[in-house]
């Protein structure tokens, strides 16, 4: 009888070790379900997952391990819940990476508070910040999203290419709205545009008409919104249309998205935007793909497939779901030389990889990291028309 | 005389129409502090939240008449789903004063005791409206948006500037005159008025004479309740439903009723104009205007704003600072109804 036991101790034992290394390999998505853009954030998560789905499904990776996603919830406002549910995802689920975070505040709190403490490798899908670019990350943060300074280069453009030489324009008060605003302020004075006035407005209240107000009188051709969809940018948009103040809205990536459209009806007709996104053969299958899954392609859903991609053949080509290993081989799968992945090839991108071979991930949004490692940037041309999105070009 | 007329049109756009209407809203939501100041001799910091529940409920029948069918005309619907609103946030401050507030009553707490338990009232109505309607962004307006938009104003009249007047802010301006008639109606005229100012001027006279405090307690509650209601659906129809904000609101609504002189009806309405106004005036940037009325060459290159419009909460905690440190009775002498 007391063999017994000890052997079924010992097995347990051994067991246990082995059962938690499994054939499992854990990926934190690390999204801003509740908060500014909620609305975003289940496609975006769900894109990632898709990725997870064809990597385990393929039975190539890693000798056919298998690859989960633990969901948190990084709030896209909230610091200190972010790396709350970071520090969670990294030593209580053990995730070998991190796809997120969402939203630059909180991707810039937890990369310095946990994923540099614990040497865990982030690959943010949507932080567009140009304070990351040039960040101290140890070498573990990427993001398939372009920096703003990029952004405000195409908005200047578009701006330019439209003759408008004078612009008012408000922000969302946190590192996102500041680093889009001070980058578009500066690209457009470049080509000799004015703007009248930059002046930040707080996400949550009811209320924007003192702001508008302050903005109507700066004056302007087209006020810019660099804020959120579901929250402060859409009250300023309302408040501007109904004290007359402003007909035409620019509107960056963040108020991108169906909700504002619907919300604000055919007054919003006109306005123009843009937003992270390609004409390159990767969108139109990552399109089908979302279909056939049952989700919409939306904005940022690319870069959540691209960046889970990246992680997994990143850990393919290092061999190893270490970060320290395979953060350094992110730039070689994602740039040239090497055979062409486009979304749903993840399989032959893994076999290629495991042969020893050299691979060029395009995915979804026509991946191309540069700098620190990120997107160098394909932008959607956002026409509201007839009360929806359209596009009107790709840059 | 057209640039005067132009920079006239910019401070009425900007600074007289909203100013009437926001003033209004906090008007009525000072007026039920002060009553519960009034007849209860404490700070009710549920007030916020019972104007936030009152409105939800508001919202709900607004929804069922909407889907029912039913319309107002030109009007807001939930003009027609307020009486419901108001007989829902009677029955939950009655229920809440029977509940809660009675027991302190009895034990005679003092008035800091009384304050914090309305704290912790706060904090279980707020958790009851998230659980019934949720967090987020409720849109319940319906009807004809504008009675004058800013281009026909333009047309109209050929000036630069346009004018637009909301429908919602000429009938929160219509509801709040209105209703401050009928409470001072009430108050001034009726038995039962007469008897609740006694008692809150005096109230061991009052009971001393036959006043039955337990009725003047209802009575103060039912019309706070009323007015928490009419004034949280006319903010929310004019500016956007978001329980969060009706906490933000409290700060500017115990500003007004301080600046007007906490107890006393008529100060709470003056302060509500007070601090809406000084809101306004303080962030506004008045560039176009002083643009218009100077000669060209002295048109000014800044903002000629006083104070940056992330500072507009602060206007109202200074202006309360200065009133407390001044005048703390407040403009109306106040701490009588």
């Amino acid at each position: 009888m007391k063999k017994i036991i000890l052997a079924a101790v010992a097995s347990a034992l051994i067991a246990g070790p082995a059962a938690a290394d499994g054939h499992g390999v854990k990926i934190g998505v690390l999204l801003g379900f509740t908060g500014p853009i909620e609305s975003l954030a289940p496609d975006m998560a769900l894109a990632a997952e898709l990725a997870m789905k064809e990597v385990t499904d393929s039975g190539a990776f890693m000798g056919g391990k298998s690859v989960s996603a633990v969901r948190g919830d990084s709030t896209c406002i909230d610091s200190a819940a972010a790396t709350a549910t970071a520090e969670r995802l990294i030593t209580s689920d053990k995730v070998s990476g991190i796809m997120g975070a969402d939203c630059s505040g909180v991707t810039i709190a937890t990369l310095q508070n946990v994923a540099m403490a614990k040497g865990v490798a982030m690959i943010s899908p949507s932080a567009t910040s140009p304070a990351l670019s040039d960040l101290e990350d140890n070498g573990l943060f990427f993001r398939t999203a372009p920096s703003d300074a990029r952004q405000g280069q195409v908005i200047a453009e578009i701006l330019k290419e439209r003759g408008i030489k004078t612009v008012a324009m408000t922000y969302t008060n946190n590192d996102y709205g500041k680093g889009l605003a001070d980058s578009i302020q500066m690209n457009f004075e470049k080509v000799g545009g004015t703007v009248t006035i930059s002046a930040a407005h707080e996400d949550g209240k009811a209320d924007y008409g003192a702001e508008v107000g302050a903005l109507a009188q700066a004056g302007g051709e087209v006020l810019i919104v660099a804020g959120y969809l579901d929250q402060g940018g859409k009250g300023i948009i309302q408040a501007s249309l109904d004290s007359g103040s402003f007909d035409t809205f620019v509107l960056p990536d963040g108020m991108i998205g169906d909700s504002l459209p619907a919300a604000i009806g055919s007054d919003l007709d006109g306005s123009f935007g843009t937003v992270p996104g390609t004409d390159s053969p990767g969108a139109a299958k990552m399109s089908e793909m979302a279909a056939a899954a049952g989700f919409a392609n939306g904005p940022f859903a690319s870069e959540s497939y691209d960046a889970a991609a990246l992680i997994m053949l990143a850990m393919q080509a290092a061999g190893s779901t270490d970060s320290a290993d395979y953060a350094k081989k992110v730039m070689d799968v994602a740039n040239a030389p090497g055979e062409k992945i486009f979304p749903g090839e993840l399989a032959k991108g893994l076999k290629i990889l495991a042969d020893g071979g050299d691979i060029d991930y395009v995915g979804a949004s026509a991946v191309e990291l540069i700098g620190a490692g990120e997107s160098a940037g394909n932008y959607r041309e956002i026409l509201v028309k007839g009360g929806e999105n359209t596009t009107a070009r790709f840059r | 005389m057209t640039d005067f007329l132009n920079a006239l049109v910019i401070l009425a756009n900007f600074i007289l129409v909203p100013g009437l209407a926001y003033g209004s809203q906090l008007a009525l939501g000072a007026l039920g502090v002060t009553l519960v100041y009034g007849v209860l001799r404490f700070s009710n910091f549920a007030h916020g939240e019972t104007m936030a529940f009152g409105t939800m409920l508001v919202i709900l029948v607004t929804w069922m008449l909407q889907g029912a069918g039913a319309s107002f005309g030109p009007l807001p619907t939930a003009l027609l789903a307020l009486p419901i609103g108001i007989a829902g946030a009677v029955v939950l401050c009655l229920v809440t004063d029977r509940l809660v507030y009675r027991y302190y009553r009895r034990q005679r707490a003092s008035s800091v005791i009384y304050l914090i338990v309305s704290v912790g009232v706060m904090f279980v109505y707020n958790g009851l409206i998230r659980f019934v309607i949720g967090p987020r962004d409720q849109n319940f307006t319906d009807g004809q948006r504008f009675i004058m938009k800013a281009r026909e104003f333009k047309n109209m009249t050929g000036l630069n500037e346009g004018l637009a007047i909301k429908t919602t802010q000429a009938v929160t301006l219509g509801t709040a005159v209105v209703t401050v008639g009928i409470v001072f109606w009430f108050l001034n005229k009726t038995r039962t008025g007469k008897s609740m100012r006694a008692f809150s001027d005096n109230e061991d006279l009052a009971l001393l004479s036959g006043i039955n405090p337990d009725r003047v307690v209802m009575i103060a509650w039912i019309m706070t309740a009323a007015l928490a209601t009419i004034a949280g659906t006319l903010y929310g129809l004019d500016k956007s439903f978001k329980p969060f904000v009706y906490l933000q609101l409290l700060l500017p609504i115990f500003a007004a009723a301080i600046v007007g002189g906490v107890g006393n009806p008529l100060g709470a309405i003056a302060g509500g104009f007070v601090i809406a106004f000084s809101e306004l005036f303080v962030t506004f940037a008045y560039k176009r205007v002083v643009t218009y009325m100077v000669p060209e060459s002295m048109a000014p290159e800044g903002l000629v704003q006083i104070l940056s419009t992330d500072y507009k909460f602060a206007v109202s905690f200074m202006i309360l600072v200065i009133v407390l440190l001044v005048k703390p009775t407040g403009i109306f002498s106040g701490k009588s109804l």
